[in-house]
């Protein structure tokens, strides 16, 4: 039974495959702290700790596995069990490639699990690695071996008549202590057959122990094989997989048994004060629930409309009379409160701290090291900081991507840091916090940072317009331009250093921002920019003709009132105005939406400048109507996709308004 | 009902056992570490202790020990769970005060079985 068996999708009526999601999430846990604590070991002076902790996830996978019947998982865990456990009782020392090889494999049982999950593809190929693990867990035996170190043998004797050769072999051991060392692998008694085990430690050769054997017994009534630990399992009598250290007899289910007619009144009894006792225990048990994110999500969307009904109740309830309503209006109040401190609540479910994205960065910048022969710390700072759950998966590529560029293209070599005055080791450092309604993630490395003349030599190559009094801002935005590199050579790690321009635009389809700084010969930082949820946005609404747009309210820089002579015409329709000196062009949000303007009513008079991905451009609207916090509606699951238009929500007064895609907006103005 | 005190740090066994039991008409308590084990058992009656092994905080073989110490648990059942080689843990296990053992994987039958020959 120790061995690992496929028990298949039923037992006992008990369909298996229910537990399989809660396994699925757990050893996906127990691999990422695996993986952690694998990145983070001191290989020269592991601590008992960590090389239990690793021992027990690696047992506590194959456990699962084997119960719910994914063999091959099972299988190969079975071997980093074997190997671990070696290093957990000091039998092997920590080597560095041990550290590598359990990191590879478990990418292997990641992949293996991904398939059993429906995603991944072919069943990964095993057998090379498991004979890798396999060399690795013998590596003290073989060295050993060598030197003709002690062999451990699995040694049966009999059948025998009584255990006097046994307990006569077990004397020779005591009597030469050179022998080595023997032990039972029975419970001292003989099996069925009349056959006992004992698992022996010696230098000698076979002959050797047979010669002396030869005193007890005879030859051919003893069998040496090598110890095999699983074998050790699955020895006669044990075939049951349980046993008992008592007479079964004296076992509470016998004694009840007896007991039951003599005491049948007292046990009664026994059993009511048990339960009364037990009362409390439900309170106890459980302190974390796993939910399915459909539910959550459709508690969010409920909420979001319970919202949108409080906030038109509120509404409505302010015109009414103030003493006459009184007890109807302090109720609404009380909803209005509420159902915001619902809101909050319901939101929190979908936060996951920061932590679930920066784990994985150890690794990556472990494996880095080694791949670009480069010395890199990794810190990280607010990993606790929570994010919504869509968004966090949304950013990890994106974070990916600017973290591989700062080890890559960032960090310099040791020598070169040493030639430059620094460390030979560069720092990346990765933080999160929350600042307002937002989150702001930077990714700062204290690496060669930005050269102003080759990025302006390149932006020149490559057909930018560029001007000589730029500021560096001006400058390191370059970066973000579709198209744009720097990277002098193209590495196997980044590629060919393009990509910042997707980065922008997948922060920016976040609702976020991503601005660049850096200075030469000391670092480069970049600030990420998001909200904290998807779900709720702030917004400003803004009228147009006789409609309501909501403008994110983080893409809005400024409003003015358009002042005559303000706006240049350029060529046959452009209008371009003057900020700050900076020319931008000119949108009517009522030609762009197709408004009719209402009678009577003169040009649009305000100006909103609006920004996005680093962009900015000038909107006219006609009225500003406030600042609020709007429930996001998905336009093309509920309607259909419609240009400019990144969503919808509710207003106060139960009419809809449409949420303007400031980055397409943006995008059209200055294409 | 009759109490069983399930104590593994992976969740997903504790749930197949729990599912097992409590659908075989057990009341089960469950914990994840044989310290939790160790204080639910002084505060609640359980009638038998399924322990695993290898675990964080307390391992099976301490937290019987523990366990025997209680006046209350110097009869309780209590079995150890293990993947482990028999022969080592089986003579720590007995020494400790375990009642028995059950090797791991097990499927729900099994469970069932030799619970059934332990409690009633």
């Amino acid at each position: 039974m120790g061995e690992i068996t496929n028990l298949g999708l039923e037992q006992d009526g008990i369909d298996l495959s229910q537990f399989y999601a809660v396994f699925f999430e757990e050893a996906r846990e127990n691999l990422a702290n695996m993986e952690a604590m694998l990145v983070d070991i001191d290989v020269a002076q592991p601590t008992e700790e960590e090389l239990n902790a690793i021992f027990r996830v690696a047992h506590s996978i194959k456990g699962g596995a084997a119960t719910f019947g994914f063999s091959d998982v099972a299988a190969l865990t079975h071997e980093l069990e074997t190997l671990l456990d070696r290093l957990r009782r000091h039998e092997l020392s920590l080597k560095r490639p041990m550290v590598d090889l359990l990191l590879e494999a478990g990418d292997v049982v990641k992949a293996q699990l991904a398939r059993y999950q429906g995603g991944g593809d072919e069943s990964p190929e095993t057998g090379p690695l498991i004979e890798r693990i396999r060399a690795l867990a013998a590596g003290a035996d073989t060295a050993q071996g060598a030197s003709a170190g002690p062999r451990c043998l699995d040694i049966r004797i009999g059948p025998l008549k009584d255990d006097s050769a046994a307990a006569g072999l077990v004397e020779l051991f005591r009597d030469i202590p050179s022998l080595g060392s023997i032990e039972a692998l029975d419970d001292r008694q003989p099996s069925a057959e009349g056959i006992r085990r004992f698992k022996v430690t010696t230098d000698s050769p076979d002959s050797e122990l047979l010669e002396l054997f030869s005193f007890h017994i005879a030859r051919e009534q003893v069998r040496i094989e090598a110890f095999d630990p699983a074998a050790a399992r699955r020895s006669g009598g044990e075939g049951d997989g349980y046993g008992f250290f008592v007479d079964p007899g004296t076992l509470p289910a016998a004694v009840a048994e007896k007991e039951l007619a003599a005491s049948a009144q007292s046990e009664a009894a026994r059993r009511s004060d048990a339960r009364s006792r037990n009362a409390p225990a439900g309170a106890l048990e459980s302190s974390t629930l796993r939910v399915s994110v459909e539910k959550v999500d459709q508690l969010i969307n409920l909420v979001g409309e319970l919202v949108i009904t409080q906030a038109m109740l509120s509404q409505q309830a302010k015109d009414l009379d103030a003493v006459q309503f009184s007890s109807l209006l302090s109720g609404v109040g009380d909803l209005e409160r509420s159902s915001r401190h619902l809101q909050e609540t319901v939101m929190s479910i979908r936060m996951i701290p920061m932590s679930f994205v920066f784990n994985r960065f150890p690794r990556m910048i472990r494996d880095l090291e080694s791949k670009l022969g480069k010395q890199i710390e990794l810190k990280l700072v607010g990993e606790a900081t929570e994010l919504d759950k869509g968004l966090i998966e949304k950013i990890i590529d994106p974070l990916t991507h600017l973290v591989r560029n700062s080890a890559d293209h960032g960090i310099e070599t040791p020598a070169k840091r040493l030639a430059a005055g620094k460390t030979p080791h560069g720092t990346i450092t990765l933080s999160a916090a929350h600042q307002g309604g937002s989150i702001l993630i930077e990714v700062r490395d204290d690496g060669q940072g930005l050269r102003r003349e080759r990025i302006a030599e390149k932006a020149r190559e490559r057909g930018f317009p560029m001007r000589e009094d730029m500021s560096d801002a001006e400058v390191w935005a370059l970066i973000w331009e579709p198209g744009f590199s720097t990277a002098d050579q193209v590495s196997e790690v980044s590629g060919r250093g393009v990509g910042m321009d997707v980065v922008r635009k997948n922060i920016a389809a976040l609702n976020g921002t991503v601005e660049l700084d850096a200075a030469e010969g000391y670092g480069t930082r970049i600030t990420v920019r998001l909200p904290l949820t998807l779900a709720i946005m702030d917004g400003m609404s803004i009228g147009v003709g006789g409609e309501t747009y909501i403008l994110p309210l983080a893409s809005v820089v400024e409003s003015f009132q358009v002042q005559p002579g303000m706006v240049h015409t350029v060529g046959a329709t452009g209008r371009v105005v003057k900020v700050r000196d900076e020319f931008m062009p000119v949108i009517a949000l009522d030609e762009v939406f197709g408004v009719p303007r209402p009678e009577g009513r003169g040009p649009a008079e305000i100006m909103m400048i609006v920004e996005a991905e680093g962009k900015r451009v000038a909107a006219l609207v006609d009225d500003l109507l406030g600042q609020h916090q709007v429930v996001v509606k998905n336009l093309e699951t509920n309607y259909r996709r419609v240009s400019d238009i990144s969503g919808a929500t509710i207003l106060g007064d139960g009419r809809v308004a449409l949420i303007i895609d400031t980055a397409n907006l943006v995008r059209r103005a200055r294409h | 009902m009759q109490s069983i005190l399930a104590v593994d740090d992976s969740a997903s066994m504790r749930q197949m056992v729990s599912f097992t039991l409590k659908g075989a008409g057990y009341h089960v308590i469950e914990a994840c570490d044989g310290q939790e084990a160790y204080e639910k058992a002084m505060t609640q009656s359980v009638d038998l202790v399924l322990a695993d092994q290898n675990m964080p905080r307390m391992d099976g073989v301490t937290l019987v020990k523990n366990l025997r110490g209680l006046p209350a648990y110097t009869s309780t059942p209590i079995l150890i769970l293990t993947t482990e080689s028999s022969v080592e843990m089986k003579s720590k296990g007995r020494e400790a005060g375990a009642t028995g053992w059950l090797v791991k994987p097990f499927d729900p039958t099994k469970l069932l079985e030799v619970i059934r020959k332990v409690i009633r």
